[in-house]
């Protein structure tokens, strides 16, 4: 007897080692091809390592003051955009969320809804503020545009499938008391998806001001159009002071609307 | 829920009085913000724009129209570069996160009060800024292209899939690692036996879900000059070439379509 000492080993995550080899080697493959293709100026690189310490140093010490105006006009831009856009989102997610919720709204509505919601949701923020900036002129006014779209197309369809998945027995026991279409939404679903509804508002609140700091770059007004500009002056320290704002009221806003869906939910 | 005794006759209330006014109160504060943060944000908008708004969608929907099409041999090569943008830097993000998530979870980190902290720390740093300021400060740094472009998706996404996996970490079932520590395993066993296949599907999961959005995000990254096919936008947008800026617009539906079609199915097949 040879020493067959029974070992065991894990079961590998493919069973079939045909497809296992194959699916390896495809990947190493591709990874080949795709550093294979891929350009680096190396002397630009090793020359550009200079200024990414000066923006190292610029974060140690950031300049809040010498641009003091511009970063307070940008935020008070960003803030004001995302209050605006959020409200004017959420209200108009309520009644496209309904039209898209199968359960309760007529086939020809919710297709017209569905329709809107998934239009309003393929494209990034950023190439609809292009199209906003180039109809509206520059500024706050197309951001606040642009992210009441984004905000309706995130809020509809997760309203639409909330209402979607609500208890019907609840609605059933309203509409048994003799209540009006109204009154079912009223008191059978309103009453249900409300929590989660605040939730979802609070946490895309979060979501524009983040966003509301990005569209900025293609002009939409903003934090962000101050930080490009700051980036364009070669002003790394005054750009790591809206960057470290940024990142402050992010977390900030984050804090709250994890307290405020504690508290709902 | 409160009862009113109003005329003999007991009325039922969702809330007391109290509750309701306050509730009021609210509701009128949130509309008192509201105005007051629109009046403050078009104070500086021009009407005149707005009002020929209807004439300019028209007019840049007229120059839009047909795409093209000849210009799509010119737009092989960039959609190459943002694949790669997406994937490379998915991967790259991988590389650091998954270390970061074992530093930030509780139960896997060597200290609660140094090390957690300081990996908490790059995954809310990470977490804050849009992949595009990424890029923005990237492409000023190591300079355009697509290198540029693969470190700000990274950089992006170490704090998504950082996040979501320390979570992961944190919800296992601690019934498995104290069965493999009581079989003599080292701390390193423990985690490579016991932890790491019960978060490796939602870990699978995670980068997916990732991937995916970074494509979406890395259609956009040329605009700052961090490669892909963002950067043949900014150009065709730059000369008003509203034919090229449609056909791009049209590839990049139906790359982010596709790329969802194959994160399901990918998705559906692993887990």
């Amino acid at each position: 007897m040879s020493s067959a000492v029974r070992q065991w080993r894990r079961p590998p995550l493919i069973a079939d080692a045909r497809l296992r080899w194959a699916l390896g080697l495809g990947a190493l493959l591709y990874l080949g091809l795709a550093l294979a293709s891929l350009e680096v100026n190396w002397a630009r690189v090793s020359e550009g390592l200079v200024r990414g310490w000066r923006f190292v140093e610029g974060f140690l010490q950031p300049d809040f003051s010498s641009r003091s105006d511009d970063i307070l006009l940008g935020l008070q831009e960003s803030i004001t955009m995302t209050i605006t856009a959020t409200v004017a989102g959420v209200a108009l997610s309520i009644p496209f969320g309904i039209g898209a919720a199968r359960n309760i709204a007529p086939a020809p509505v919710y297709y017209c809804c569905r329709a809107l919601i998934a239009f309003a949701r393929t494209f990034q923020e950023v190439l609809i503020a292009i199209f906003f900036v180039a109809m509206f002129g520059f500024g706050a006014f197309a951001g606040f545009l642009t992210l009441t779209l984004s905000t309706v197309g995130f809020l509809g369809k997760l309203l639409a499938e909330d209402i979607e998945d609500i208890d019907e027995t609840q609605v059933e026991a309203i509409r048994a008391t003799g209540a009006g279409w109204w009154q079912v939404l009223d008191y059978a679903v309103r009453a249900q998806v409300m929590p989660r509804l605040i939730g979802l508002s609070v946490y895309r609140f979060d979501i524009n001001f983040r966003e509301s700091a990005v569209i900025g770059i293609v002009g939409a007004g903003g934090i962000g159009a101050t930080l490009n500009t700051a980036m364009d002056r070669y002003e790394y320290d005054s750009a790591a002071a809206v960057l470290l704002i940024i990142i402050a009221i992010v977390m900030l806003t984050e804090y709250i609307s994890g307290f405020v869906r504690r508290q709902v939910q | 829920m409160a009862v009113h005794q109003r005329a003999e006759v007991r009325v039922w209330q969702r809330r007391s009085t109290p509750a309701q006014l306050l509730l009021w109160c609210g509701w009128l504060l949130l509309v008192v913000v509201t105005v007051f943060a629109w009046q403050l944000m078009t104070r500086e908008t021009l009407w005149v724009f707005v009002a020929d708004a209807p004439q300019q969608a028209a007019d840049i929907g007229a120059r839009m129209w047909p795409p093209r099409w000849s210009y799509m041999e010119r737009l092989w090569w960039p959609l190459w570069e943002t694949l790669n943008i997406a994937t490379l830097g998915t991967l790259l993000a991988l590389l650091v996160a998954v270390p970061t998530a074992f530093l930030a979870a509780r139960n896997t980190t060597p200290s609660v009060r140094l090390v957690r902290p300081l990996a908490l720390l790059v995954i809310v740093t990470s977490r804050s800024i849009n992949a595009l300021i990424w890029g923005l400060l990237l492409v000023a740094i190591i300079g355009p292209g697509q290198l540029a472009g693969i470190f700000a998706i990274a950089l992006r996404s170490i704090g998504f899939i950082g996040k979501l996996l320390y979570e992961a970490i944190e919800e296992i079932d601690a019934g498995q690692v104290e069965a493999v520590a009581a079989t003599g395993a080292s701390r390193a066993q423990v985690i490579d036996y016991a932890i790491v296949p019960q978060v490796a599907p939602a870990l699978a999961g995670i980068v997916l879900f990732r991937w995916d959005i970074n494509i979406r995000e890395s259609t956009i990254l040329g605009l700052v000059g961090a490669g892909g096919i963002g950067l043949a936008l900014e150009s065709s947008l730059n000369v008003l070439a509203w034919p090229q800026v449609s056909l791009i617009l049209l590839v990049i539906l139906v790359t982010v379509l596709l790329s969802e079609w194959v994160s399901a199915r990918v998705r559906h097949a692993l887990i």
